[in-house]
């Protein structure tokens, strides 16, 4: 009987390193070791065993069948690896082909351009103003120290609804309007983007437009801090390096005034194209608070100093994009939009 | 204002270059819009004499010129008609570039080498009175004298460089040269060498003329008023530096007289006009125009003029427009005897009114308008009648000076500490002392403070603040270091609408919308059409015709972008626009409009070919499945009833748009009568109001937990009649499946065979499921039929097994 298991054992051996598929192997392993296996009948004759040779009997089974068991795994491992190989080799793409694309919008660059300007004075503490884009003659001019017939109204030609109403020309009009709202809150620290309107039309000028206007007003405001801040202000909008210088301008709304040059983007101040060969590229008109400004607001301008500026937001987008029409801001083509 | 540096430098000393004093005023506040090189163009154009003449070999209309241009000689052949041979003649070398732009190369003309080109006086934009008779219309011929081999440009005077300075309307000074070179006598820390007549408040040892009288009738109008009488007069061209200074600031000269207070206009900023004084009759009265009164301008065009047109008068008939433009009547001719020169102050309003009207704009109404130093009016004429005696031009006689209103003079305290702490700059007494010698003021100091007495050409400066600009200017503002604020930290912040607004932006950008920005003003026939023409605001001075009121309405707009793009082969558009619409009480406006906010958006087209994706239409239900997303970001109920009365829409295609029973905006398909307007086919537009969306949104997230019992999912589809909407039959089934049925959705909807006519198949999925435990097939199965058996009842639908 030993030996008969011992062969069943060798032959089952020798057979099953031949198996090619994991169904023959499994049939293979029912055949003997099923219940009504080869192996498990000669098992069931171990009844008619001595006690003696029943326990080296029970060994010897034992032996072949977790000898058979573990070549059963091996093999059954072997040809698992073999069908998956098998299948890898089958499943093949081309990665080269465009993925399923999910449609997505874009965001217009203004306003791109308009909340990246926002999140940085957000960060330096500035909250957020916005005033009304139809606006009095008062607020638009004559709080901003511009009286009727001043010679420097002319410097921005008007839509005008009536006559002591018109469209904003600049987002100037919201800081007597912030001013007048937080009186005698100190310190006034915002910033006002919108809309703002100028009669012209050109690749330079467009009818309407975007500005963003900052304004401080505290005790002991320097132009020292305008500067600061505006050097802040243009390294993170236009990089680490930038540096920023001012010159002399002239706003009826602040004095002393300052239009604020910054370091070339694209030369770094060696002189390019972009900036004529000067290395400086104008990006926004600032200047200490008019007296009469701050007076028109209620605060007196002998407790307290402030700083204004005010930008295009149009010119900081053609710079930051090197877009050269500003017409193609509002054309609104989408080919152009959806580079943004 | 074009300032010569020839002229320049005879009124201060400068050791820069037009180029870097242009840099120097500039950084010092004085924007220097150009440096032109009035030899521009004639850099490589010389004096040639025409040697020989020969007919071209091989063409009939050419001519070959041997030409000497001094060193050398070169040969050219021309097409010219006009020459003789000796000729003196413009010759544009080889590399040069004219002033008309064109550039110069060598060339071969039928086989004869031409080494570079004759011109015109068209070519080198020139006008007649340059050159002999013979010229025109051929090729320019100097006269004999013309030096061969000398630079063209400098043969013509033109070696000069002209600054052009854009001057900011608080320095109208800078409209004279000796202030400018005031300016830059101050900025350079150099002396000026002005005429003696640049001090204000001077008197001229002239008598009073016995036998005029000049009345200002409206002394608001017209402060000061002095009239110059000059006899023997001599009409005849002026001196050639004269011109060049002229012609370099821009202005023509004409003869002696004219150019006399053209010159000193320039020089003092004081405008001048001369009349002939026989033509006046009696007094010269300053007022304003009679009702209906007409006046023949220099320009030999008749005027009607307003009632508030200033004008300059004798006792019978306008003599000129004050401060814009002379009469024709009383304009000095070559027969002129006797002269009557005007130095007056006019209002700037008034001038600014007239000259608007008329649109005549000259140096001189410039001047009038920008407003001018009252004190200078005499001192001018003081510099008229030495340069009417050194040109021989005509003997002064008598003066009358009529002032009615003299601005006082001003004082402005400065102190060294305000300004030290304003600027952010440790400023030392010294430096601002030398500051104010530097731009020559007087002043009085007791240690830090100064009482500054201010010139009355600077009208620009009335309070500290502008004296502490000079000091900026004057030091750098490089001077100025950076600093940021010393106050109390504060913490940035979004109002709650304009959060709200860049979260709605990112939620439709992020479900496919691109942002468009369009005009807030647009053509009234389409604003009326989508918006409300009641309470449009027109504007009253619009750029064009289809900008002329402000919006009601954001579509318009949007369908004007997608036309364009469709139109450009852009087929598949979807876009949206935030901004406000505009919406006026009454016309005309008394108190500021309502500013609305709005969005709206506008698809069509479909979806290009992908090789995987289907294409997706831009229709009704894409639309709103973007405008299902913007409800789930801010947790709102958006309900749609069918539109009402909107003519605009596709009465099957279009919904309005409910939030709280609020009508709050529309969704639809653009109705087919309006398509071919549009050139758009098949476009779905939405709009919906924003305030009512940002009040009703939920604030914060309340979260659920997830039920941990399994849920049971069944189908369920029914075939109902075509007019029974999806919504009815999905709040029947929520109704009836209680609480235990936790979610319903549609995952189908069919129509056509088998399905009867005016039918349609809708499949429902219903998920089952209790917090508390596991359900069992048998009570699912029974809600289940029991919401059949109601939907049938309800709706008369069958049961699709």
């Amino acid at each position: 009987m030993k030996h008969e298991i011992q062969r069943i054992g060798e032959e089952t051996l020798k057979v099953l390193k031949d198996m090619e598929s994991s169904e023959a192997l499994q049939e293979l392993k029912v055949k003997i070791l099923g219940k009504k296996g080869s192996l498990t009948a000669l098992l069931r004759q171990m009844g008619g065993l001595s006690p003696e040779e029943r326990p080296i009997m029970g060994q010897v089974v034992n032996e072949v069948r977790s000898r058979l068991e573990q070549a059963w795994e091996e093999r059954s491992a072997e040809l698992e690896a073999i069908a998956l190989e098998k299948r890898l080799s089958l499943e093949r793409i081309d990665i080269t082909l465009p993925g399923r694309r999910v449609q997505r919008g874009h965001h217009h660059p203004l306003t791109q351009v308009m909340e990246e300007i926002e999140d940085i004075f957000l960060g330096m503490g500035f909250q957020i103003a916005e005033g009304p884009e139809i606006e009095s003659d008062y607020y638009n001019f004559e709080a901003l120290n511009l009286p009727k017939e001043h010679p420097a109204r002319e410097m921005q030609d008007s839509f005008y609804i009536t006559e002591e109403i018109l469209l904003r020309t600049q987002t100037s009009p919201v800081q007597v309007r912030t001013m007048e709202k937080l009186f005698p809150y100190l310190p006034v620290k915002v910033i006002a983007p919108g809309k703002v309107y100028r009669n012209d039309d050109d690749a330079t000028h467009s009818p309407m437009f975007h500005q963003v206007e900052g304004l401080i007003v505290d005790h002991g405001i320097r132009m020292s801090d305008l500067k600061g801040i505006l050097l802040n202000f243009s390294r993170q909008m236009f990089g680490d390096s930038r540096e920023i210088r001012l010159r002399p301008s002239f706003f009826p709304f602040t004095e002393p005034s300052a239009e604020v040059d910054v370091s070339c983007m694209l030369c770094g101040g060696a002189g390019c194209r972009l900036c004529k060969g000067t290395g400086w590229i104008e990006i926004l008109g600032s200047g200490m608070v008019h007296p009469r400004v701050l007076e028109a607001g209620g605060y007196d301008p002998k407790e307290v100093t402030g700083f204004a500026f005010g930008m295009g937001v149009e010119r900081i987008a053609m710079l930051k994009f090197g877009i050269e029409d500003m017409r193609l801001l509002f054309d609104n083509d989408l080919r152009f939009l959806q580079q943004f | 204002m074009k300032v010569s540096m020839e002229w320049l430098r005879e009124l201060v000393d400068l050791d820069q270059s037009a180029e870097q004093l242009a840099e120097t005023l500039t950084r010092g506040g004085i924007e220097v819009e150009g440096v032109e090189n009035l030899n521009k163009g004639f850099e490589k154009v010389v004096i040639g004499e025409l040697v020989s003449l020969e007919k071209h070999p091989d063409a009939d209309r050419l001519l070959v010129c041997d030409i000497n241009v001094g060193q050398e000689s070169v040969v050219i052949v021309t097409g010219a008609q006009n020459l003789l041979v000796g000729d003196r003649i413009p010759v544009a070398m080889v590399g040069a570039t004219l002033p008309n732009e064109l550039s110069i190369r060598k060339s071969k003309l039928r086989g004869v080498v031409s080494l570079g080109m004759l011109c015109s006086r068209e070519e080198l934009l020139l006008d007649e009175a340059v050159g002999l008779d013979r010229s025109a219309g051929g090729i320019l011929i100097l006269p004999p004298d013309a030096p061969i081999g000398e630079n063209f440009g400098h043969y013509l005077g033109r070696e000069d460089s002209v600054l052009d300075l854009e001057l900011y309307p608080n320095r109208p000074d800078c409209l004279a040269m000796v202030n400018v070179a005031r300016e830059v006598a101050s900025l350079t820390k150099k002396k000026p060498h002005l005429p003696k007549w640049a001090d204000q408040d001077q008197e001229l040892p002239l008598p009073t003329a016995s036998d005029l009288r000049i009345i200002i009738e409206d002394e608001d109008l017209c402060w000061r008023y002095a009239g110059l009488v000059v006899e023997d007069v001599q009409i005849e061209p002026s001196p050639e530096w004269m011109q060049k200074r002229l012609k370099a600031s821009g202005v023509r000269p004409i003869n002696n007289i004219v150019d006399i207070t053209n010159y000193c206009m320039m020089e003092m900023g004081q405008p001048l006009h001369a009349f002939d004084r026989d033509k006046i009759q009696g007094d010269v009265h300053v007022r304003c125009a009679y009702p209906g009164e007409k006046i023949v301008t220099l320009d030999g065009v008749e005027r009607n003029l307003q009632i508030d047109t200033l004008l300059i008068a004798d006792d019978h008939v306008a003599l000129g427009l004050a401060g814009v433009m002379g009469g024709l009547d009383s304009e000095v001719t070559k027969d002129t005897k006797r002269l009557m020169i005007e130095s007056a102050h006019f209002s700037q309003v008034s001038i600014r009114r007239t000259s608007r009207r008329l649109g005549l704009r000259s140096e001189a109404s410039n001047r009038f308008e920008k407003g001018l130093n009252v004190h200078g009016i005499v001192a001018t004429l003081g510099r008229v009648c030495d340069l009417l005696l050194e040109l021989g031009a005509g003997r002064p006689v008598a003066l009358v000076d009529v002032v009615k209103k003299l601005p006082s003079g001003r004082q402005v305290s400065l102190s060294a500490e305000h300004t030290s702490t304003v600027l952010g700059v440790e400023l030392k007494v010294d430096e601002i002392r030398q500051v104010l010698d530097n731009l020559n003021f007087k002043y009085q100091q007791q240690k830090g403070l100064f009482q500054v007495e201010i010139p009355a050409y600077r009208s620009d400066l009335e309070i500290e603040e502008d004296l502490m600009e000079e000091v900026a200017r004057l030091i750098g503002y490089d001077r100025i270091p950076t600093t940021l604020p010393q106050g109390d930290l504060t913490q940035g912040s979004r109002t709650p609408g304009q959060e709200f607004r860049r979260r709605l932006r990112r939620v439709l950008v992020q479900s496919g919308l691109d942002e468009v920005l369009t005009y807030t003003f647009t053509r009234a026939e389409s604003d009326a059409q989508w918006g409300s023409a009641q309470h449009s605001i027109p504007l009253l001075n619009p750029l064009r015709d289809e900008l002329s009121v402000m919006r009601t309405s954001l579509v318009p707009g949007l369908l004007d972008v997608a036309a364009r793009n469709v139109a450009r082969r852009n087929m598949e558009v979807g876009i949206f626009e935030i901004g406000n619409t505009y919406w006026g009480e009454e016309q005309p406006l008394k108190d500021l409009p309502r500013e609305e906010l709005r969005v709206a958006g506008v698809a069509v087209g479909k979806s290009g070919k992908h090789w995987l994706n289907q294409p997706i239409d831009k229709d009704f239900y894409y639309l709103k499945g973007i405008l299902e997303e913007v409800a789930l970001e801010f947790g709102l109920k958006l309900e749609y009833r069918s539109a009402k009365n909107n003519s605009l829409l596709h009465p099957g295609r279009s919904a309005d748009i409910y939030l709280k029973k609020q009508c709050i905006g529309f969704l639809g398909e653009m109705h087919p009568t309006l398509e071919k307007e549009w050139g758009l086919e098949r476009v779905v537009v939405f709009q919906l109001e924003l305030p009512p969306m940002l009040e009703q949104m939920r604030q914060t997230v309340r979260a659920y937990s997830i039920p941990r019992f399994p849920a049971i999912q069944r189908d369920l589809a029914v075939v109902v009649s075509m007019e029974i909407s999806a919504e009815a039959v999905m709040a029947k089934i929520r109704k009836l499946g209680g609480e235990l049925l936790q979610q319903v959705e549609v995952f189908d909807v069919y129509t056509g065979k088998p399905i009867p006519d005016d039918h349609k198949s809708l499949a429902f999925s219903l998920r089952y499921q209790s917090l508390e435990r596991t359900l069992t097939d048998e009570e699912v199965n029974l809600l289940n039929s029991r919401i059949l058996d109601g939907i049938q009842q309800e709706f008369g639908a069958e049961w699709r097994k």
